[in-house]
């Protein structure tokens, strides 16, 4: 389907009426990045709740062809998209690889870690609502220290640390990784822009996309949770160049119990638990903060 | 106990009075209610066990066989793309002899993405070496899951139970469920035939060269022989304690009937009801309901198809280019022996509803046709979107 545009008005690949929930955090993501993009983009996405999202035929919420793939895929599947383009001559058709947490940090790990290997050419992008939200809020090893979902329940909360993607694929020396949110859009188009125009291997970004239904938050408070997040540390702005420097671009010094203290799934925990949260935010804030010092994009 | 219980609920609840102790599942639709449950009995001290939550299907499947080669009693669920995933593993567990129960919920595969009822997946893997039990209703699928340990366990083979998306999955019945007593009596401790262990050590799933290949696959096809005896066996001593059977087949009004519908699953309840209006007609019509598919009990349905001259297979799966898979199988059954013509109907795709009135019509156009077309029919399709 196409939509003609009257002059002037800001490009949108996103049409309105699409199943996501109300504040769905993943919906603004891809609206924005598709801003960023433009219409030469295509876009593969597995199983999640953006699979749902596209729409069922033969309808499409999206105005970008879209490649649906299989759950553990994404970084396959582009691959051979970015091949075929490459073969025909497309070279300017940017690959864009869209998939959740489950779909990265799980499932499609190996995927993605030999893409990033290979070097391909695409933009990776985890929108990361911290746990498998289509199948009904069940864990990743994307959800946080101390969340509850539907298999991490009541006392047997979540236990083990959010997995760091961003270390992960830094690891990987891929040429540009970023993290991006919902809450931050000027930061976020331009890491899509930048993401784009470098061409020498897989560019990751790392999207934080507030959940209403998943977290337990109203949803008219989704940007405002996402902006917590940054500003508690939670989820630093920061970018890795060829997995070596690093900047920072936004953060801030809000206790992370502000982050916290607005969601469902966290309010079981106590000020000891919250305590324990805040330690480790502030240890891997200074972990980053001393990374950039030493190694800063630029120099 | 009477309970009105989610057909995922019991399943779960089976599992659990099977004192399983690993549990290694992932999520997907509409498995995971059952996957919610055993983590929730996991973490409630219900269920003395531990609850892997694995990142794939894959890893799903290859944990319960770590955990049965360490000698303990597993389970895991599953569903469509989980399955498919899956198969590899599938061969792992079976041909390494595990005694692993796993609940299937039938739905179709994409793409497109259909999270709907359909058997494709888990007909898909019916040469793996699993047995195959399709359940009828929520009792059924508690009690079949209990049953598929005992038996499991008799003959050193996997088990699926097989349930339909939504419609058994997700709907509430009243369901008697017994006392961990009673399911004791049924189900002793786990005694695993072999396990790997220290004192006595040997590799498991080693290189077998063509001097042995062939032999280890024979002793499959022996124990999936051995499962079709022991399986009413096990129903027997099931009988005894809780007062149930469910047959490998299960045959209704079949008896003097000249045409019968057989298929799988919950549509059976739907046939049932056309079945008995048929009959307050004076038609005399059955329903063969197939419940145990791997091994395929050929001579349970011989027997049971008593005089019919018709039989109406229903396969709400496709193995393209062949057609409805339950249809090949029974004909393959008949070959050679006396029985009916078998009409192939392929019908309710991706959850598409079978109704009395759809079943009528397979009915109908049965009675009508003296000679069984040579391909599947396809019914209740939407003529005018068709595309070649
Ligand atoms: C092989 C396979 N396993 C499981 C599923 C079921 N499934 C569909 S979406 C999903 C969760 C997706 O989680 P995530 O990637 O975090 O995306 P989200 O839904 O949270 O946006 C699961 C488990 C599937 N489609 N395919
Ligand atoms: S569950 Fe969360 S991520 Fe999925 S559509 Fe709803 S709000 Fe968006
Ligand atoms: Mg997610």
């Amino acid at each position: 389907m196409r939509m003609t545009e009257r002059a002037g008005e800001i490009r949108e690949y996103l049409s309105p009426g699409h199943v996501g929930c109300p504040g769905c955090g993943a919906t603004i993501a891809m609206k924005l990045a598709l801003r960023a993009l433009g219409e030469r983009t295509v876009v593969v996405t597995p199983a999640s709740c953006w699979a749902i999202m596209v729409g069922a035929y033969p309808q499409s919420s999206l105005k970008v062809p879209v490649l649906q793939t299989g759950f553990a895929t994404t970084g396959a599947a582009a691959s051979g998209l970015r091949a075929a383009l490459d073969l025909r001559g497309e070279r300017e058709t940017t690959v864009m690889g869209w998939a959740g947490d489950g779909g990265t940090f799980d499932i499609g790990f190996q995927a993605l870690s030999a893409a990033a290997e290979r070097g391909e050419d695409f933009i990776y992008v985890c929108y990361d609502n911290e746990a498998y939200m289509n199948t009904g809020v069940q864990r990743s090893s994307s959800t946080p220290w101390g969340a509850r979902t539907m298999t991490t329940p009541g006392d047997k909360w979540k236990r083990q640390q959010k997995k760091n993607i961003m270390e992960v694929m830094a690891a990987h020396r891929v040429p540009y990784a970023a993290t991006a949110s919902i809450a931050y859009p000027e930061d976020l188009e331009r890491k899509f822009r930048k993401a784009a125009s470098i061409r020498s291997g897989l560019r990751f970004i790392h999207l934080f996309s507030s959940c209403p239904t998943g977290w337990g938050f109203a949803p008219d408070k989704s940007v405002k949770v996402a902006r917590l997040a940054v500003r508690s540390r939670f989820f630093p702005l920061y970018e890795v160049e060829d997995g070596t420097r690093y900047a920072i671009n936004e953060s801030g010094e809000l206790p992370v119990a502000d982050y916290i203290g607005g969601q469902n799934r966290f309010k079981h925990l106590g000020s000891e638990e919250i305590a324990l949260i805040q330690a480790r935010v502030d240890e891997e804030w200074e972990r980053l903060k001393a990374k950039a010092a030493a190694s800063p994009i630029g120099q | 106990m009477m309970r009105v219980l989610e057909g995922s609920q019991a399943v779960a609840e089976a599992a659990r009075l099977a004192r399983v102790k690993v549990v290694s599942a992932y999520p997907i639709t509409p498995q995971t209610h059952i996957v919610e449950e055993l983590a929730k009995f996991c973490s409630d001290g219900s269920l003395d066990g531990r609850f892997i939550c694995v990142e794939s299907e894959h890893s799903a499947m290859a944990s319960v066989i770590g955990a049965a080669s360490g000698g303990v009693r597993t389970f895991t669920a599953s569903s469509s793309h989980g399955l498919a995933l899956m198969h590899e593993m599938l061969h792992w567990a079976s041909a390494a002899r595990l005694p692993i129960v796993m609940a299937e919920v039938n739905r179709a595969l994409g793409p497109g993405w259909n999270l709907w009822m359909d058997q494709t997946d888990s007909l898909a893997q019916r040469d793996t070496g699993w047995i195959q039990l399709y359940c009828e209703d929520g009792q059924e699928a508690l009690d079949s899951t209990l049953q598929a340990y005992r038996l499991a366990e008799l003959v050193n083979l996997p088990v699926m139970v097989v349930l339909d998306a939504f419609f058994l999955s997700h709907t509430y019945e009243p369901v008697d469920e017994p006392s961990q007593e009673e399911v004791d009596r049924f189900l002793p401790p786990f005694e695993p035939k072999f396990r790997l262990d220290v004192a006595d050590p040997y590799v498991l799933g080693e290189v077998a060269p063509p001097y042995i290949y062939m032999e280890m696959r024979r002793s499959i096809q022996s124990a999936m022989e051995s499962a079709l005896c022991l399986l009413p066996e096990v129903e027997e001593e099931f009988a005894g304690i809780f007062g149930r059977r469910h047959g490998l087949v299960d045959a209704y009004r079949c008896e003097d009937a000249e045409i019968v519908l057989a298929m799988a699953g919950t549509a059976a309840s739907t046939a049932r009801i056309l079945v008995d209006e048929l009959r307050a007609a004076g038609r005399r019509v059955g329903l063969l309901r197939i419940r145990l598919f791997r091994p395929f009990p050929a001579q349970a349905i011989r027997a049971a198809l008593g005089p019919a001259r018709k039989l109406a297979v229903l396969d709400r799966n496709c193995s393209f280019g062949a057609g409805g898979i339950f249809a090949q199988e029974i004909r393959a059954a008949l070959c050679g022996h006396a029985g009916p013509a078998v009409y192939s109907y392929v019908a309710g795709l991706g959850g598409r509803d079978i109704t009395v009135e759809s079943l009528r019509g397979v009915y109908e156009a049965t009675r009508d046709r003296p000679e069984p077309p040579t391909e599947s029919v396809w019914v209740g399709l939407r003529e005018e979107i068709l595309c070649e």
